[in-house]
């Protein structure tokens, strides 16, 4: 029965689930987090029933940041739409770019140079440790610390600034492009960045100091929002979500593209260190690692550009078209696998864009993850997720 | 009744020359009215006084924590950015004063009024200083109860909050206000127990006397090994009690959006505002008395109750940059967490010290150690 002193909600859908469950007591109340809620990393909205503090359902909702991307992809030439996959993760938007290139590239038959590729490889990585950094920082800030935020603020300011000088963008570069990368790096711009590296590793000592061998923030980390290796498997979990839970696979190695099988770098993943493996500290560590992986390949790649063959870039015509066809290209985002899936049917529009973003498939976890958990805890989950709403939406 | 506070004679005092002006004198008034005019006073004075810190301490909080999270924080309204807070004030002032549909428009409004009222009334039965020549302390109202009348003023400040987020009829505050009421069962007992032991070592209930026995650098923290520990005790739940990070679970801004004051706005939003920093000095304060000497500088103070106040003054705001520090490098505790450090931890060493300092006590084991020491 329902009681009719609780108030239905207005969303029918949400009504459904009301009604559908058939046992409403008293005791618990539905409460609405997002999509304007600090702590959602956007515009996502997670229906809760809650008992008390305790979480016993939640519901994601998404949808409230579309924008049509992959229709736009359809609309436009194969060059146009470049741009618009900068808005998809807005915080890793090389990653994007570089997702994109790649899969049109293969469609398309291109052969890339070598320097091409390394630097692009620079800049992915460099993209990775600055999206890392907002993973850390606003992590940090759900957990009710405000610092590391702004101290990770400072060093992915350092970053932008890079990137400013190499494309002229802060946020949405457009700067990986279909055959390459859109121009050669600046004069001086490689000691900029390895200066940079040198302070950001020290620093990355600091952060640990602040936030990461904290007792309080270890307590409220470990052993939340447990993900076994069957959960991952069975919620197409990607990235750090994946190598959280020990699950040793990452596209750059397990998948070489570019460049990637001649570096040298370690792949982190979680041991349970402050807890069961598969924790929200283990998926943090994991992208704390990474960051300073990160930073190797790009020392390593800088060394590889000095003997690199080729331009920056390919020639690509400037009517594209691409045979009739179809493919499907997977890289490592600092969220996970990010796939683009084209269908040509050789005219100079795609006939099917397809994108698989990482945040979108690891935010399906949210359902089975926060019953059981605080409030507290649902707020630390949804941070270790690392959504990015500009994706999950598109 | 005059006879017991210095401040309020002084006030009768000023009325009474005031009155002069006019060729009267105060005996033209009744006794009642005497004490309610002078009590208004005081109480005016120490509402502007509260006020005023509460400038200083948000300028204070937000260069402190620029400082700590490597930006500059205001610089740029008078100098050194003092007059932002009062720029920010103003700006308080003229805001749309929202009560939202639904909500309890009495208890709405008189909750803000009741958690700054107990916070603010508490520092009546807080000595400023001490009067070397009366050899009495300096304060509103010195009362045998002092510290009892405290804690038991300071609690109905938990009632505002709770009434604040009932009445706000939005399920994140009254998740602040139920988060409160968890959070004050689980501090105010430790809180209790660490006041007892000064209380115990003093013999007396008022914070005055406290002073008069810490004068001349014997204060109460170097009279036996308990007294750092309870100290901690007391700062941590005295922390909780602020609802300062990593206790402010009440409004914890990334998860309640914030907490029992997410409806309110305005000047009735300042009031909270207000409340947490004058408590914030309220806890600095009776550290400062119970622990650390009052006034006191080892003597060195001299018979200046100014220098006292100065020094009192300092101690304080050291104690205010602890909790600002802390503020600004901890994650916040779960509210389970909190209950367990409460009941679990804080409780049982509170007791123990409690005991531990009894015993210390009652064999006045610093002579007979003393003893032991020189004789050997």
């Amino acid at each position: 029965m329902l009681n009719p002193a609780m108030p239905l909600p207005d969303d029918p859908l949400d009504r459904d689930i009301l009604i559908g469950a058939g046992d409403i007591s008293t005791d618990e109340m539905y409460i609405n987090m997002g999509p304007q809620h600090p702590s959602t990393h956007g515009v996502l909205r997670v229906l809760l029933r809650t008992d008390g503090e305790i979480v016993t359902e939640a519901h994601p909702h998404i949808g409230y940041l579309h924008r049509c991307a992959e229709k736009i992809g359809e609309c436009l030439d194969y060059i146009k739409f470049q741009p618009y996959t900068d808005r998809m993760d807005y915080l890793a938007a090389m990653n994007n770019n570089l997702g994109y290139a790649m899969t049109v590239e293969k469609l398309a038959g291109l052969e890339i140079p070598e320097r091409a590729q390394l630097l692009r490889v620079i800049i992915v990585e460099l993209n990775r440790i600055a999206s890392h950094l907002i993973a850390f920082g606003t992590y940090g800030l759900d957990a009710g610390a405000l610092t590391p935020f702004f101290h990770a603020w400072r060093e992915r300011e350092e970053m932008l600034t890079l990137f400013e000088k190499i494309c002229g963008a802060r946020l949405t570069y457009n700067y990986v492009c279909i055959g390459g990368v859109v121009n050669d790096m600046p004069e001086g711009w490689e000691d900029m960045v390895l200066d940079f590296l040198d302070r950001f590793e020290k620093r990355w000592k600091e952060y640990n100091d602040l936030l990461t061998y904290n007792r309080i923030f270890i307590r409220r980390t470990a052993d939340i929002g447990v993900i076994t290796r069957e959960d991952c498997v069975a919620y197409a979990l990607t990235g750090p979500m994946m190598r959280g839970s020990g699950i040793d696979w990452d596209l750059r190695r397990d998948r070489p593209y570019m460049m990637y099988d001649r570096f040298e770098y370690d792949i982190p993943i979680g041991e349970g260190k402050m807890g069961t493996v598969g924790d929200c500290w283990d998926r943090y560590w994991v992208r704390m690692v990474e960051m300073k992986e990160s930073g190797k390949i790009v020392r390593q790649a800088f060394d590889m550009l000095k003997g690199a063959e080729g331009t920056h870039k390919a020639k690509v015509p400037k009517v594209f078209k691409p045979k009739k066809g179809e493919c499907y290209v997977g890289i490592e985002n600092p969220r996970g696998e990010l796939g683009f899936y084209i269908v040509s049917d050789g005219s100079k529009n795609a006939y099917r864009m397809r994108v698989r973003g990482p945040s979108f498939c690891n935010l399906s976890i949210l359902e089975k993850l926060l019953p059981g958990a605080m409030i507290a805890d649902a707020v630390m989950i949804i941070g270790s997720t690392d959504i990015v709403l500009g994706e999950v939406d598109r | 009744m005059f006879e017991q506070s210095i401040i309020l004679s002084a006030i009768r005092d000023a009325i009474d020359w005031v009155l002069g002006l006019v060729g009267q004198d105060i005996s033209i008034l009744p006794l009642p009215v005497q004490v309610v005019l002078c009590g208004l006073i005081a109480a005016g004075g120490l509402m502007g006084a509260i006020a005023f810190a509460v400038l200083i301490y948000v300028w204070m909080e937000r260069r402190i924590a620029g400082r700590m999270q490597a930006r500059r924080g205001p610089n740029r309204v008078g100098p050194y950015g003092l007059l932002q807070t009062v720029a920010d004030t103003f700006k308080l002032l003229r805001k749309e004063d929202i009560i939202p549909t639904g909500a309890n428009r009495i208890l709405f409004a008189f909750a803000p009024m009741l958690v700054l009222a107990g916070v603010v009334a508490a520092f009546a039965a807080i000595p400023i200083s001490w009067d070397a020549d009366k050899g009495e302390p300096i304060m509103i109202a010195d009362i045998d109860l002092g510290i009892f009348l405290i804690t038991a003023i300071v609690a109905t400040e938990v009632i505002g909050v709770i009434m604040a987020g009932w009445a706000s009829n939005n399920k994140w505050s009254l998740y602040g206000a139920m988060r409160e009421a968890a959070q004050v069962v689980s501090y105010e007992i430790p809180l209790g127990l660490s006041l007892l032991v000064p209380v115990l070592i003093v013999g007396d209930l008022s914070l005055g006397a406290a002073t008069e026995d810490q004068l001349g650098g014997n204060w109460l923290i170097w009279r036996n090994p308990f007294m750092w520990a309870v100290f901690f005790i007391f700062y941590v739940a005295g922390l909780a009690n602020c609802k300062r990070a990593p206790f402010d679970l009440p409004e914890a801004e990334s998860e309640l959006v914030a907490g029992f004051h997410t409806e309110y706005s305005g000047l009735r939003f300042s009031f909270f505002f207000m409340e947490e920093y004058a408590s914030m000095t309220l806890i600095s304060a009776i550290g400062a008395i119970y622990f650390f000497g009052a006034g006191d500088l080892f003597g060195l103070q001299g018979s200046s109750s100014l220098i006292m106040f100065g020094v009192l003054l300092f101690k304080i705001l050291v104690s205010i940059f602890v909790m600002m520090w802390i503020r600004w490098t901890l994650p916040r505790l779960r509210i389970d967490q909190v209950m367990t450090l409460g009941y679990k931890v804080l409780t049982p060493i509170a007791f123990f010290l409690l005991l531990g300092v009894t015993v210390w006590d009652l064999y006045d084991l610093n002579d007979k150690l003393w003893e032991l020491f020189s004789r050997s």
